[in-house]
């Protein structure tokens, strides 16, 4: 059972914009009741069926890596968290949608964690100021998620759907808008559980099928390389 | 007339206190959060536009900028606002939000703040029972009894703090503290990190194929929810959601676990970092000040030891003593009035270190003092009981003056 492959997608976003609920609903298809600080990085696994439906299909585990914090910290706390930037498959940028400025802050959150990935080919070339460019030959998945629809009143519903709007087009991906605390967003069959599915797919395809549909040969699940680097130790 | 220019003078420098208190609260504050009650900032802006008006008087003062009447007004208005805001408003709005964000109490939340503010206000009038702050001389419902326990509340957050930061300060700046961290340590350490959340995952893809494997079966897994639950939980599981909270129980100590490892790798990159900034020009001049100011803080602790157990009357502290023998033997001609009150500001805010509990003892004796000060001035605003000895040197030395304008700007200050 602990033999099927996996992929790696980070979910990224400012204190408070309801990550760990994010991560708790998609796993266990619960609410999360009593949510706390994350300190560090919490992770958690949904298995998901690739091609659902059709003879291809295959199942999958989905890691969600939560990563705490916020994206002013102390450069420590950026060089730690940068340790679970490794080899990501896909990146689930979170924002809530009473407080623009967590919106804004996903720029800076998506570049942190982009760059971890560029830097051993040696291309890092960004003063900290969001580059369209950077985003259009992005090999990563992305996906912006806007939390707290409950709490937006309906008259104001209209102007912030479409100010994310134009955030998800920026970073070129789709988008979700729910309420954490009611799985009925989630619900199989709805919209938002549909595109959910895509993005997984998505980030499978990337990770495992080559563009003429082949599957890359997978390593198995783990190969420890003694005296590598930090990348390799977590090879996949 | 005069009156009036002065008026205008002072609103406009209001005012600018006040935007420029708005403009700090929306970009360093609030800077990652949105600002939903435009309340909190008025309030904000507004208490810091008036304390800075208050010091700018002080300034004027010592100046003798504008009319001394106009002075006098402005400040008992300031005085007045002041303490209206910090003693009925910000409580009352602090119980309001509290209360606010509860959801049981929402619906009565103007009513479960007023009693907040009660509280509130019962406490503070109790904060004034150990300091002699009632004297015949001013009745029960005065304004001193307000300003005198404000006092109270704030010399002792200043000797707080200045003792935090004396003991902290130190502690940062030396380098004689700092472990030697070298990458190695930050690569192990990580790789820990690392392993423990691949032993998390493995956990993890277990409970999520099991549970998947139970939904599949039909098997529902509740959660024991409210009291009977629990009981039936007790005799009646399934064997599916026992071993889930086997491994769960696994998988929250190996979650404290990645914590803690998180925790240390942050601390270790920020000893890296300490490490580089001393080597720095920078860091070698704060390392030499954290010399200075350790053996300062312990002859700090050494001195108020000695006044505790000796009951002894703190007079001036070793800076300001220091000062003062400089500028005699340089022979520098200052305006005698605006140096003793800097020096005095300064020495009042060290001294207010760890003298507090001294300052009971003190008061009963300035009682004496303070009350000659006050025969020769009419209007003095504050009894200064609760104000440590080195304010009432002042007063004293300044009786011997023959100069009756000093004395009233003195007693003025001492407020």
């Amino acid at each position: 059972m602990a033999s099927l492959d996996r992929v790696k997608v980070l979910v990224l976003g400012d204190s408070g914009v309801g990550k760990s609920s994010l991560v708790h609903l998609l796993c266990q298809n619960q609410v999360l009741g009593n949510p706390s600080w994350t300190v560090g990085c919490s992770v958690d696994v949904r298995v998901h069926d690739y091609k659902e439906g059709t003879p291809e299909e295959k199942t999958y585990y989905i890691e969600f890596w939560d990563v705490g914090g916020s994206v002013g910290s102390a450069s420590s706390v950026k060089s730690t968290r940068a340790v679970f930037y490794n080899s990501v498959n896909g990146i689930i940028l979170v924002h809530d949608l009473t407080n623009k400025k967590s919106s804004q802050n996903l720029y800076r959150w998506s570049l942190e964690a982009l760059n971890r990935d560029l830097v051993p080919t040696g291309v890092l070339v960004t003063n900290g100021d969001y580059d369209r460019e950077q985003f259009a030959d992005n090999q990563i998945p992305l996906l912006v998620i806007g939390t707290k629809l409950d709490q937006i009143h309906e008259t104001k519903r209209h102007e912030v759907l479409t100010r994310t709007a134009f955030l998800a087009e920026d970073f070129n991906a789709e988008e979700i808008n729910l309420d954490c605390t009611n799985p009925r967003y989630l619900a199989a069959g709805s919209s938002n559980a549909v595109k959910l599915s895509r993005f997984f797919d998505k980030v499978i395809e990337k990770r495992y099928f080559l563009r003429d549909g082949n599957q890359i040969p997978g390593f198995p699940d783990r190969k420890r390389f003694a005296g590598g680097t930090l990348k390799s130790l977590h090879y996949d | 007339m005069s009156f009036l220019i002065d008026s205008s003078i002072m609103i406009t420098s209001q005012i600018l206190f006040f935007g420029f208190g708005w403009l700090f609260f929306m970009r360093q504050l609030f800077k990652d959060y949105e600002v939903r009650q435009y309340v909190v900032q008025v309030i904000f802006s507004v208490t810091f536009a008036f304390s800075c008006t208050m010091f700018e008087l002080i300034i004027f003062e010592i100046l003798g900028v504008l009319n001394s009447s106009s002075r006098y007004f402005h400040w008992k208005m300031n005085l007045c606002v002041i303490l209206l805001i910090l003693v009925f408003m910000v409580p009352f709005y602090i119980g309001y939000f509290i209360v606010s964000n509860i959801r049981l109490l929402h619906k009565q939340r103007l009513l479960f703040s007023c009693l907040l503010w009660l509280t509130f206000m019962y406490f503070f009038w109790k904060l004034g029972d150990p300091f002699p702050i009632l004297s015949p001389k001013h009745g029960i419902l005065s304004i001193e009894q307000l300003i005198s326990r404000v006092g109270v509340i704030g010399v002792t957050l200043m000797a707080l703090l200045s003792g935090f930061g004396a003991v902290n300060c130190p502690y940062t700046y030396l380098s004689y503290f700092l472990r030697n961290v070298t990458d190695t340590d930050i690569v192990a350490l990580e790789r820990r990190l690392l392993q423990t959340m691949d032993m998390i995952i493995s956990k993890k893809k277990r409970m999520a194929m099991t549970r998947r494997t139970m939904f599949q079966k039909g098997e529902v897994h509740n959660k024991p929810s409210g009291f009977w639950g629990m009981i039936k939980s007790v005799t009646t599981s399934a064997p599916g959601s026992e071993n889930l909270t086997l491994i769960q129980q696994e998988v929250d100590a190996l979650e404290e676990l990645s914590r803690q490892l998180f925790l240390e790798t942050a601390d270790l990159y920020a000893t890296k970092e300490r490490i580089e900034y001393s080597k720095t020009f920078k860091g070698k001049y704060f390392n030499f000040l954290g010399y200075f100011f350790s053996i300062y803080c312990v002859w700090k602790i050494f001195m108020a030891t000695i006044n505790i157990v000796f009951d002894r009357v703190g007079k001036t502290d070793p800076v300001t003593r220091g000062i003062e023998i400089t500028v005699n033997y340089l022979g520098i001609q200052f305006d005698m009035l605006a140096m003793q009150l800097t020096l005095r500001c300064f020495s009042a805010l060290n001294q207010a270190q760890g003298i507090t509990a001294a300052s009971h003892s003190e008061a009963i004796q300035e009682e004496k003092k303070v009350s000659s000060c006050d025969s020769d001035e009419g209007e003095v605003l504050v009894p200064t009981h609760f104000l440590h000895s080195g304010w009432n040197n002042h007063c004293h030395v300044y009786q011997r003056t023959a100069d009756h304008s000093y004395q009233v700007l003195l007693c003025h200050i001492q407020q």
